[in-house]
Parts: structure tokens; sequence; C-alpha cells
């Protein structure tokens, strides 16, 4: 683990974070073939546990790559991993959300702001969808993916109960 | 009654500060358990009204054709709107900061009481809530969706095309995006 090149794990990860159209989701797999299969920097068991972590952690769960950089290299692994992910957020998103602003009446901003929203909901929906089959191993766990959704759907209540309560079957052994 | 839904109500220009906005992402992204598009939602439309459904999804709609993960996108664009480049900083920071610190903390934790059976369990339960709310998530963001064929169409291929089949996102962008641009485009 000494022999970690933290440059060469930023310049990594800047271009993949630059070819993460449709989020995190899309360079999983590599990530996963850098750090795993190529550079033999985490076990393939370590890299499954800090993705985990990190989804269950507050925040976008593209920070397991925060996680990736502290196990290898501390605070500076931190920011060896984690300052790649802010490079094209800052720089084409502040852009284009400029031009969007300034210009909201251009055909190509309309067209892409009104023929694409469907898609983004059938996008939404897959990930719903895919999340619920890979966390839910019996017909409990949809139950409860079920329940939370008609009470949000119902209630004004703070989600984060429904989380205290999922938290709770699952230390009951209910899950 | 479809056109009454589609054209809600423009909001009052809101004037919205840096500090706010500050505020406003760090709330959105210490509840966000699992994803964090349900806590944009619910601060920026319904606690907090800066935004509307629609202009809401129509932000995120473009945050996802760019690289890099999609409610960041959405910060720095909402950030952007209202109090200019620091502003965009400042939701950013908000959005980043705290949840750098809080998952080197679990890892932390982790390292030390992970093995316990019961942790396992409680995130178990905890990741079938997080299902639950994105899937509630859609639900209501489909309501500003046009009651017309051709716009569930589209939306109906992509999630086949990702969720059902499993093909590449970026395939499926490339396929459907160009096709439904110009389908809004010519038929507006």
């Amino acid at each position: 683990m000494d022999g970690i090149n933290l440059g060469a794990l930023f310049l990594q990860f800047l271009i993949l974070w630059f070819l993460a159209i449709g989020g995190p989701s899309t360079i999983f797999p590599d990530i996963h073939r850098y750090v795993v299969e190529v550079h033999h920097l985490l076990t393939g068991e370590q890299f499954a546990e800090i993705y985990t972590l990190a989804q269950v952690a507050p925040g976008p769960n593209a920070m397991y790559v925060t996680l990736i950089g502290w196990y290898l290299a501390g605070w500076k692994g931190v920011v060896a991993t984690t300052v790649p992910l802010l490079v094209p957020a800052t720089t084409l998103t502040m852009l284009v959300g400029h031009l969007n602003e300034r210009y909201p009446d251009a055909p190509l901003f309309r067209g892409i702001r009104r023929g694409l929203t469907p898609i983004t909901i059938g996008l939404v929906l897959a990930s719903a969808t895919i999340l619920m089959r890979t966390v839910n191993h019996n017909w409990r766990g949809y139950f409860i993916t079920l329940v939370t959704v008609a009470v949000v759907l119902r209630k004004p209540w703070n989600p984060l109960w429904l989380f205290a309560g999922g938290a709770l079957a699952g230390v009951l052994g209910f899950v | 009654m479809s056109d009454q839904t589609l054209q809600q109500q423009k909001l009052p220009n809101t004037s919205v500060t840096q500090l706010q906005l500050f505020i406003a992402f760090s709330r959105i992204s210490l509840s966000s358990f699992g994803g964090a598009i349900f806590w944009a939602r619910r601060e920026l439309i319904e606690r907090l009204r800066w935004l509307t459904e629609r202009e809401f999804v129509e932000i995120y709609t473009i945050g996802q054709l760019l690289p890099g993960p999609n409610v960041l996108n959405l910060a720095v664009m909402v950030g952007y709107r209202f109090a200019g480049w620091s502003g965009a900083a400042s939701a950013v920071a908000g959005f980043l900061g705290w949840p750098c610190l809080v998952v080197v903390g679990m890892g932390i934790l982790y390292q030390n009481y992970g093995g316990f059976s019961y942790v396992q369990q409680a995130l178990g339960g905890m990741a079938s809530v997080a299902a639950g709310l994105l899937l509630a998530t859609v639900i209501k963001l489909a309501a500003v969706v046009p009651r017309q064929w051709r716009s569930w169409f589209f939306g109906v291929l992509a999630f086949i095309g990702v969720g059902v089949m499993r093909w590449p996102l970026l395939w499926v962008m490339a396929a459907l995006a160009p096709w439904a641009v110009i389908a809004a485009w010519k038929y507006e």
C-alpha cells in the first residue's frame, strides 16, 4: 500500500468523472477496474464494503470515492479522489447553467428541457427499481419499501422517522 | 386539466442569499440517505418554495446530461441562478463538505464496530426505506409530464432500456435523446 501514486490516481479519476454523463453509476465499473483489478490497491471485499458504507451514509452516493481515498492514503487520498469529482461540475455545469439562465428561450434549451424531462423520469424510475431489487431479499424488504412509498405520498412526516423504523425493523430481525 | 397542472403559477422572484443556499444544500446533503434527489425535491419545492415542480425537473434534466453526480450539478445551477458564482460555490460547499467528513467518520467507525451483526441488519432495513423514497420521488415528479403519448413514449423506452434490459446509460441516451429533443422542438 505504500507505493500509491496519488498523482496518477488523481488524473485517472479526473478523466473518469468527465465521462460520467448520467451520474456516478456509469463509471462505477471503471473505478472498480482501476482500483481493484489493475492496480490491486484494494481487495474486492474492501471495495464492496466501502461502497455499501457510502450508500448508507448521508450525502450523494458518489461519496464512495472519498472513502476509497481515505482507505488508501488518509486525507491526502481524500483530496486525490474527491477533487476530480468537483471539476466537471464547477466548469462545464457552471457554463451550461449560465447559458441556460441567459438564453432560456433558445430552441435547443427548450427542446432539451421539454423533450428530455420524460426520459429523466424514466431513468429515475429505472434506478428506483434496480435499487429495490438489489436491497430487498424477501417480501418483507419489499413490504418496507412499499409502506415507505405510501407514507411519503400521503403524509407530510419527516422521512427520517421512516429510516429509524427501517433500522429498528432490521435490528429486530424483520428484514 | 393537465394544462392547469403544467403551467404551475410562476413563483415570485425570491431573493436567496449565499448563506441560505449553503444551509439549504447542507440540509439536503445531511438528510440524504440512499440518494439525494428525494431530499432536494422536498427542500427546494415543498419546504423553501424556491422552485416549481417543473423548474426542478428541468434543471435536474440538464444536470443529468452533464458529467458528474446529478444533484451536484443541480446544486451548481440552482446556486448560480439565485446568487451567481458565489451562490454556486456556497451550494456546492454545503452539499459536499459535510458528507466528506461524515463518510470518513463512518469509515473509521466501521473499521472498529462494523463486525456487529445488528449494524448490518439496521443498514438492511434502512436500504429498503431508501428504495421507497426514490420510488415516491418518481411518482411525484411524473406529474409534470404532459398527458400525451409522445412524452410518455420516450420515458417508457428509457425505463425499459436502463431498468429492464440493463443497457449502459450512455447508449440509451445516445439513442433516445436526439429524437426526444427533435420531437419536442417540432411539436411544441
